[in-house]
């Protein structure tokens, strides 16, 4: 994907308490605030059933949102206009390829549909067809592509509009766990060679976090926190994002006259004071057999190549996550002594 | 070679291909006994009689035009039927609520009712318009009323299994508008049920007897009613050359059809 960059015209995306009820008193979405700056890419993670993708919905004009709300691109007021008005470009998690057409003609689709005549669109057709390294399956029909081919044509059809902003939803959800990688980091590069705003909508924090310049994290319906991956992944505004983003460790604590009671053992301690509870990531507990201030059991040892995770439990009847160096073996049973550097800790309210 | 394929294959399935064919023979030997008879220069004689093809001249001469309103009206019932059936069918593919779900229920109740009531029905209600009840369009109308719902199910059968809402969300987000949706994505994701459909209203509709048996007038015969009078008041030599004409005439159309049928899916 890494031919001549057609640059796209960065349009900003504004929000205005945009909230969505469905029929029968369904409330998907409470009422949502957001900025999105042109060329950005911003991606809304969350379970499903989150709200991510009846923003993203609203966003395309696939849904009106609830009177009052309001959706800017740039300066303006589209609201009012149904998707086909909106000049937006969409790939969806099924990918919605046309099976009446081949891969040229679906790609060819939204020119064709904008009157542009025979020649000139070939012309672009081909031109985007080549970007995407699949001139060789111009002529294809839809069921003769593999996932990722289609995952492709998706993307060209979406993208040979100049569309005005680039909307993703899961596309790559129905992919198998290898190509998904590879394809996120072709979609990583596409979009920041584009120049595109776009917003991706995903319940895959990996993917969030790869290619997010932003991510909003949802849940019930509520943006729960609006923040760039390292935000979210170091500073996450609540125990929920703490745990969908990463894996991490919840543990009781009792802080009090500058040290933190945690795990039967004291650390040095700046922060609130109080009984808390304490979030801890996996990589963020050290093994350390001299300087270690609790000692736990080894109940699961899992080797993934470049780490070992464990699971240990601690005396105080605790179980804790640990990334261990992959080359480092453990038995179950075996006895270890951790260590947590207190700048490390999350504190949350009990 | 025979010892061999009789130890590969059981006594069951020596005596399910017997039973097959049986059923095959049961099936067949009739038409083939009437296409006979209908070639036959007497019938009570046999086929020592001769060969001869002057019943069926006798029908074409006496019978054409029944031919030809069976097949306008075929044919302005799958048109009928197209214009009306593949709309009904995107909103109920479309719209899945419970009055869509009560009208589908609706549309199939012509096939329930016997054909003969639903005729009384529609004479009692139109037949005081004296223009309509003596015009072909009459039975058109009984036509549509039955057929309707084969085109509509087999329509939206195909409909529901290819996810028009995200196909159709793909070409709006495209730019595509309503009718362009319509005419260049719907239609040709839906044509292999368009015209497995259409098959089934033509060939419905040519054989169709029970209907328009009470909404015919001596004017307007169709095929079928020709065919009931000639059994009932001619030789039966003529009946039978009559049915010939007949298989002549949708034996092609159905083959059409079919082939037309398989065209329209996907190569698997």
């Amino acid at each position: 994907m890494s031919r001549d960059p057609l640059r796209f015209e960065p349009v900003p995306v504004r929000l205005n308490a945009c909230a969505k009820t469905f029929p029968g008193g369904t409330r998907a979405l409470e009422p949502i605030d957001l900025e999105i700056a042109g060329g950005e890419t911003v991606v809304f993670l969350g379970p499903s059933g989150c709200g991510k993708t009846t923003t993203l919905r609203i966003i395309a004009g696939l849904e009106q949102p609830d009177p009052g709300g309001s959706v800017f691109f740039g300066s303006e007021d589209v609201t009012a206009l149904p998707i086909e008005r909106r000049n937006v470009g969409m790939v969806f998690q099924s990918y919605a390829l046309f099976p009446n057409m081949d891969v040229a003609q679906n790609v060819g689709y939204g020119l064709r549909v904008r009157g542009i005549d025979r020649r000139r669109r070939d012309a672009r057709v081909g031109e985007m067809l080549a970007m995407m390294q699949m001139e060789a399956l111009a002529r294809r029909r839809i069921d003769q592509l593999s996932g990722g081919q289609r995952q492709r044509v998706a993307l060209a059809r979406a993208l040979v509009v100049r569309p005005r902003i680039l909307l993703l939803d899961e596309p790559l959800t129905a992919l198998d766990a290898k190509l998904r990688d590879g394809l996120r980091l072709e979609i990583d590069r596409l979009l920041r060679q584009l120049g595109i705003t776009a917003i991706y909508v995903t319940h895959d924090q990996g993917e969030a976090m790869a290619l997010a310049d932003r991510i909003v994290v949802m849940s019930g319906g509520r943006v729960v926190q609006i923040g760039t991956p390292r935000d979210v992944y170091f500073r996450p505004a609540d125990p929920f994002v703490a745990d969908f983003v990463g894996t991490t460790n919840r543990l009781q604590a009792q802080a009090a006259d500058g040290r933190l009671h945690v795990l039967g053992a004291d650390v040095p301690w700046a922060g609130a004071t109080g009984p808390l509870a304490v979030l801890v990531r996996p990589e963020d507990v050290r093994l350390d057999a001299v300087t270690g201030q609790a000692e736990a059991k080894v109940t699961t040892a899992m080797f993934l190549g470049d780490r070992t995770r464990l699971v240990v439990e601690t005396g105080t009847g605790e179980t804790l996550s640990i990334d261990a160096p992959g080359r480092a073996s453990f038995a179950i049973g075996d006895t270890v002594r951790i260590a947590i550097d207190p700048d490390r800790l999350l504190a949350m309210p009990l | 070679m025979t010892t061999v394929t009789g130890a590969r294959h059981g006594v069951a399935f020596w005596l399910q291909l017997g039973f097959t064919l049986l059923v095959c023979m049961l099936l067949v030997a009739p038409m083939l006994l009437s296409l006979l008879a209908g070639v036959t220069e007497n019938y009570l004689v046999g086929i020592e009689s001769g060969l001869t093809t002057r019943w069926i001249a006798e029908v074409l001469r006496g019978y054409s035009d029944t031919i030809l309103l069976s097949l306008q009206v075929a044919l302005a019932c799958l048109a009928a039927t197209l214009v009306l059936g593949v709309p009904v069918a995107y909103v109920l593919a479309r719209r899945g609520n419970w009055l869509t779900r009560l009208f589908e229920e609706l549309l199939t109740m012509p096939i329930a009712v016997p054909g003969l009531a639903t005729a009384l029905a529609l004479i009692i209600t139109y037949g005081g318009v004296g223009e309509f009840r003596r015009s072909w369009l009459f039975i058109l109308v009984g036509h549509v009323l039955f057929t309707l719902p084969f085109m509509v199910r087999s329509v939206l059968a195909v409909m529901s299994a290819v996810d028009l809402r995200t196909l159709e969300e793909g070409a709006a987000s495209l730019g595509a508008g309503f009718a362009r949706r319509f005419f260049t994505i719907v239609l040709p994701n839906s044509l292999p049920g368009i015209l497995s459909g259409s098959l089934m209203v033509v060939t419905l509709s040519i054989g169709e007897f029970n209907l328009t048996w009470l909404l015919h007038t001596p004017l307007t015969k169709t095929l079928p009613v020709g065919l009931a009078d000639s059994y009932a008041s001619l030789r039966i030599e003529i009946g039978s050359a009559y049915t010939l004409i007949f298989f002549v005439m949708v034996i092609p159309l159905l083959l059409l059809l079919q082939a037309l049928a398989r065209f329209g899916q996907p190569p698997r």
